[in-house]
C-alpha cells in the first residue's frame, strides 16, 4: 500500500513564515487583490466558468437561429457579433484562463513551493481577465465586433470602428495577462521546486505548463503586434493591412495565426498535463512512458510554432508554402499520438475507478482523438481546399477544444475539487453531467462534419434549406449541452457548501499536493516535503524500493540535487 | 487477431461507403475523394482502436468493489513505444506523399498560375488600387521571378502550358459574384461554361475578402483585394452547381452565392448569344441574376452602378488579351 507509506517529511531548520499577514482564509479574500496562488487559481476558475456560461448562451442563441435556414431569430449583424464574441470568449475567457487557473492552483503544490515566483504579478494577471471580459460582453450594449474572432481585414476595418476597437483593446489586455502568467509559471517551475525534485521527477503537468508558457511567451507578442497595427489601420487610417492604401491583408493573417495556431496548443497542453495526472491516479498504475509523455509536450510546442499557415491554404499562400506547412502539420500527429497511446497504456491492466474525474478523462481521450484524426485530414492540402472555412472545420475545432480542452477542464475540476474545497463532489450528479455532455457534444458536432463536406460554409446566419435536418440535430445537441451544465453547477455549489469531507488524500494519490491539508494551508506545507518516490509510483512495493541513496530525515538544504530515484 | 481483421474490414468498408461528399463534377474531385477515402479508412481504424481500448479497458480493468490495491507497476515499454511512434510516422509520411501527388495532379504547382495576374506587382509598386495600372509588361523574366507567388490551383500536368478553352474573370463583392467573359465582353451574375472544357477563372475581390468555393469540384480559393488568384479545372459533367462564398464577408455572407451551369456546347453558345444581344441593347444591368432571397435581389439592383467600377475597364481587357493571344 503506497498511501500507507507517507513520504518522510523533513524538518527544515526554520519554518519561515514569510506570510500574507494572516493565517486563516476568509471568503472575502476571493474578491480582493489577493496574492495567494490558491486564491488566484480559484478566482481564475470561477471567473472563466461564468464566461463559459455566457459564451455557451451565445452558442445556443446561434444554434436556435440555425434551426431554420432563414435568418429569422436575430438580425444577421447581431448573429455575426454573437459568433465573434462566442469564439473570443470561449478562447480568451474560458479555456485559456481555466488552464491558467489550474496551473496557478497546482504548480506550487505539485513542486512543493509556498507560492508562485511573482505573487503580485500573478494577481495583476488575473485582474486583467475580468476587465477584458467585461469589455467584450459589454460591447453588445454599445457596438459589438462583427468580423469573427479572426478579425481579418479588410472586413474588420470596415465593419464598425467602436466594436472592433473594443475587441482589439480587450484582446491586448487578455494577451498581456497571458504573458504575465506565463512568465510566472516558467520561473516558478524552473526555480522553485523542492530541492529533491529534478526536472525529470516533476509531475507531467509541470512539463506541459513549461511547454505552454514557452509558447505563450514566443507567440503572444506577435498577436499584440498584429492587433496594434490593425488598431492603427482602424483608428488612424494607416494602411498596413488595408489594400485600398496598398497594404497587404495576408500579412495580418500570418501574424494572427502565428499566435493563434500555437493558441490551440496553449489551450490543450495544460489539459494534456492534467489528464496525465488524473489517469494514473484512478487507474492505480504508473504513467506509461513518463519521459515520452513529458517530452512530447515540448515537441508539440516546438512544432506548434511551425504550422500556422495551414489556416491559410486557400488564402494568399503559394504552392511550396502549402506543401511545407502540410508536412509540419502532419508531423504534429506523431507526438500527439504518443500521448494518446501512453494514456491508453496507463489504463490498460490497471484498476480503473469509473468516477466522474476518470470518466471525463476517458471522454477526453476518446473525443480528442476524433479531433486529431480530422486534424490530419485537414492538414492534407487537397482535402483542406475543399473543407476550409466550412462546418467540417467547425466540427474539427470543437472536437479538439470541447471534446479535448473542456472535457479536460471538467476532469481536472472533479479530480482536484476535494483538494480545493476539502469536500467531495457528488458522484451521481457527476456521472449525469458526463453522460449529458458526451451525448450533447456528439449530437452537436458530429453532423457538422457531413454538413461541411456537403457544402455548408461556416459563419453564416442563413443557409441552403437542404442542410436543415442535420442542423436541427446539432441544435438539439446544443440544448442538451446547455442542460448538462446544470447538474455540474448544482453539484459544485452544493458540494462546496455541504459535501462530504474529503480528507487530505481521498484518491490515495502520490503527487505532493495531496500531502497537505484540504484545502491547503495558506503557506501550502507546514514543512516543505521531501520526495521519497516518483509522482506515479503506483503498485511499487515500498519495501522493495531501491532507496539506498536516500538520506532520510535531512533538511532540504542537505539533499543532493538529484532525486533518490533519478 | 480476429478483432484486428474485423477492424480492418470495417475501416475499409466505411472508407468506401461513407456518403459524406457531394457528387464529383470533375476528375480532380474523384482524385481528391480517393485521398479522402484513404484518410478516412486509416482514421476509422485508429478511431476504432482507441475507442475500443477505452471501452474494453473500462469494462475489463474496472476496479472491483473492495479492491483497494494498485495495478501492476508497469511504467513503460520501450519497444512498444517505438512501435506506436513509428506507425504514425509512417502513416503521416505516406499521407504527405499521397497528398503531394494529388496536389500536383490537380495543378497546384502550375507555374503559369501567375499569368494574368500582373496586379500583384502593381499592388506593391502603386498604392492606388482604384485604377489598376496594367501596362502589359508581362515579360518572361518577371514571370520566372514571381511564379512562386502564384495563388490558387492552375492547370493540371496534362494541360500545362496550353491556353485554357475558356477564361472568365470573377469578381467578389458584398454580396455577389460577378463573372466577366473577356472574349465576348459579357458580364453576368451566373457562371456558364461548356462541358468537357478547360476553364480558367481569375478571382479578384473588390471590397473585403471572399472565397470562391465549388463544393462539387472540391475547389476553393480566397478572393483577395489587390491579389488576383486562379482556379483552373476541367468540366466533365453537365449540371447546375452551387457557388458558395466561404470567407466571412459581412452579415449577409450566408446569402452570397451564385450558380455554375455546366452545359453542352450548343446551350452554352445560345446563352452567350442571348447575353451579347441583351447587353448590346443598352441594358447594362445584370438582369439575369439568380433567383434567390430578397436580400440578393436588392444586391442585384445595386450591381448596375458598381459594374462600371469593377476594374473591368478597357485597359484590363486589353492586357488580358495581350497575355493570352487568340485563344
Amino acid at each position: 500500500m503506497t498511501n500507507a507509506e507517507m513520504p518522510i517529511v523533513a524538518t527544515p531548520p526554520e519554518v519561515k513564515q514569510h506570510g500574507h499577514g494572516q493565517s486563516e482564509r476568509r471568503w472575502q479574500d476571493y474578491f480582493t487583490f489577493n496574492t495567494d496562488h490558491k486564491v488566484i487559481g480559484i478566482q481564475y476558475l470561477v471567473t472563466s466558468f461564468i464566461f463559459y456560461l455566457i459564451g455557451g448562451l451565445m452558442a445556443d442563441i446561434m444554434r436556435t437561429e440555425l434551426a431554420t435556414p432563414a435568418s429569422d431569430l436575430v438580425p444577421p449583424e447581431l448573429y455575426n457579433s454573437l459568433m465573434t464574441l462566442h469564439g473570443t470568449i470561449m478562447i480568451f475567457m474560458w479555456i485559456i484562463p481555466a488552464g491558467a487557473g489550474l496551473a496557478n492552483y497546482l504548480i506550487p503544490l505539485l513542486i512543493g513551493a509556498r507560492d508562485m515566483a511573482f505573487p503580485k504579478l500573478n494577481a495583476l494577471a488575473f485582474w486583467m481577465i475580468p476587465v477584458g471580459g467585461v469589455m467584450l460582453v459589454g460591447s453588445l450594449l454599445i457596438q459589438a465586433p462583427q468580423a469573427g474572432w479572426t478579425s481579418y481585414p479588410p472586413l474588420s476595418i470596415v465593419s464598425g470602428k467602436v466594436g472592433e476597437g473594443i475587441w482589439i483593446f480587450s484582446l491586448l489586455i487578455l494577451g498581456t495577462s497571458s504573458i504575465l502568467g506565463a512568465l510566472n509559471f516558467l520561473t516558478t517551475i524552473l526555480k522553485m521546486r523542492v530541492p529533491s525534485m529534478g526536472l525529470n521527477d516533476m509531475p507531467v503537468f509541470c512539463w506541459s505548463m513549461l511547454a505552454t508558457s514557452g509558447l505563450v511567451l514566443l507567440s503572444t507578442p506577435v498577436l499584440a503586434g498584429a492587433l496594434i497595427l490593425l488598431a492603427f489601420d482602424l483608428l488612424v487610417g494607416t494602411a498596413f493591412f488595408n489594400p485600398t492604401g496598398g497594404g497587404d491583408p495576408i500579412v495580418y493573417q500570418h501574424m494572427f495565426w502565428f499566435y493563434s495556431h500555437p493558441a490551440v496548443y496553449i489551450m490543450i497542453l495544460p489539459l494534456f498535463g492534467a489528464i496525465s495526472e488524473i489517469i494514473p491516479v484512478h487507474s492505480r498504475k504508473p504513467l506509461f512512458g513518463y519521459r515520452a509523455v513529458a517530452y512530447s509536450s515540448m515537441a508539440i510546442a516546438f512544432l506548434g510554432l511551425l504550422v500556422w499557415a495551414h489556416h491559410m491554404f486557400t488564402s494568399g499562400t503559394p504552392a511550396w508554402l502549402r506543401m511545407f506547412f502540410m508536412i509540419t502539420t502532419m508531423v504534429i500527429a506523431v507526438p500527439t499520438g504518443i500521448k494518446i497511446f501512453s494514456w491508453l497504456g496507463t489504463m490498460w491492466g490497471g484498476k480503473i475507478s469509473l468516477n466522474s474525474a476518470m470518466l471525463f478523462a476517458m471522454g477526453f481521450v476518446g473525443m480528442f482523438v476524433i479531433g486529431g484524426i480530422s486534424g490530419v485530414m485537414v492538414a492534407s492540402v487537397p482535402f483542406d481546399i475543399h473543407v476550409h472555412d466550412t462546418y467540417f472545420i467547425v466540427a474539427h475545432l470543437h472536437y479538439v477544444l470541447f471534446g479535448g480542452s473542456v472535457f479536460g477542464i471538467f476532469a481536472a475540476i472533479y479530480h482536484w475539487f476535494p483538494k480545493m474545497t476539502g469536500r467531495m463532489m457528488n458522484e451521481n450528479l457527476g456521472r449525469i453531467h458526463f453522460a449529458l455532455t458526451l451525448i450533447g457534444m456528439n449530437l452537436t458536432f458530429m453532423p457538422m462534419h457531413k454538413l461541411g463536406m456537403m457544402g455548408m460554409n461556416r459563419r453564416i446566419a442563413m443557409y441552403d434549406p437542404r442542410f436543415t435536418s442535420l442542423n436541427q440535430m446539432a441544435t438539439v445537441g446544443a440544448y442538451i449541452l446547455a442542460i448538462s451544465t446544470f447538474p455540474f453547477l448544482i453539484n459544485a455549489l452544493w458540494s462546496w457548501w455541504k459535501g462530504k469531507p474529503a480528507g487530505d488524500n481521498p484518491w490515495r494519490a502520490l503527487t505532493l499536493e495531496w500531502l497537505t491539508t484540504s484545502p491547503p494551508a495558506i503557506e501550502n506545507f507546514e514543512v516543505l516535503p521531501v520526495l521519497t518516490h516518483g509522482p506515479y509510483d503506483y503498485g511499487v512495493d515500498p519495501e522493495e524500493d531501491n532507496r539506498e541513496n536516500e538520506p532520510p530525515f535531512t533538511s532540504p538544504e542537505l539533499q543532493p540535487d538529484s532525486s533518490p530515484l533519478s | 487477431m480476429l478483432a484486428g481483421i474485423a477492424l480492418t474490414l470495417v475501416s475499409i468498408w466505411y472508407g468506401q461507403n461513407h456518403g459524406l461528399l457531394p457528387v464529383q463534377a470533375s476528375d480532380d474531385a474523384t482524385v481528391i475523394d480517393g485521398l479522402f477515402n484513404t484518410m478516412l479508412t486509416v482514421g476509422t481504424g485508429i478511431f476504432l482502436l482507441v475507442e475500443g481500448a477505452i471501452v474494453i479497458g473500462a469494462i475489463r480493468f474496472r476496479r472491483r468493489k473492495g479492491d483497494n490495491t494498485d495495478g501492476p507497476p508497469i511504467a513503460g515499454n520501450i519497444p512498444l513505444e517505438i512501435v506506436w511512434t513509428a506507425i504514425p510516422v509512417f502513416i503521416v509520411l505516406f499521407l504527405s506523399v499521397y497528398s503531394f501527388d494529388v496536389y500536383r495532379n490537380m495543378g497546384g504547382f502550375d507555374p503559369d498560375a501567375i499569368e494574368g495576374t500582373p496586379e500583384v506587382q502593381v499592388a506593391m509598386a502603386d498604392t492606388d488600387l482604384a485604377t489598376p495600372i496594367v501596362d502589359g509588361q508581362s515579360s518572361p523574366k518577371t514571370h520566372s521571378m514571381h511564379h512562386h507567388l502564384a495563388l490558387g490551383v492552375g492547370a493540371d500536368p496534362s494541360t500545362q502550358g496550353k491556353e485554357p478553352d475558356l477564361s472568365v474573370d470573377v469578381m467578389g463583392l458584398q454580396y455577389a459574384w460577378i463573372f466577366t467573359y473577356p472574349e465576348s465582353g459579357i458580364t453576368s451574375g451566373e457562371l456558364h461554361v461548356p462541358v468537357n472544357s478547360d476553364v480558367k477563372l481569375t478571382i479578384k475581390a473588390q471590397d473585403v475578402l471572399h472565397a470562391f468555393w465549388l463544393p462539387e469540384f472540391r475547389l476553393k480559393q480566397d478572393a483577395i483585394p489587390g491579389q488576383p488568384a486562379e482556379l483552373r479545372f476541367q468540366t466533365k459533367r453537365e449540371g447546375e452547381y452551387p457557388i458558395v462564398c466561404a470567407e466571412l464577408c459581412g452579415p449577409y455572407h450566408g446569402a452570397m452565392g451564385a450558380k455554375l451551369y455546366v452545359e453542352s456546347q450548343e446551350v452554352y453558345d445560345q446563352w452567350i448569344q442571348s447575353q451579347v444581344v441583351a447587353q448590346k441593347g443598352g441594358d447594362q444591368t445584370v438582369a439575369t441574376l439568380v433567383e434567390r432571397t430578397d436580400s440578393e435581389r436588392t444586391d442585384a439592383d445595386r450591381l448596375a452602378p458598381v459594374a462600371a467600377e469593377l476594374g473591368i475597364t478597357a485597359e484590363t481587357l486589353k492586357s488580358l488579351q495581350s497575355v493570352q493571344p487568340a485563344a
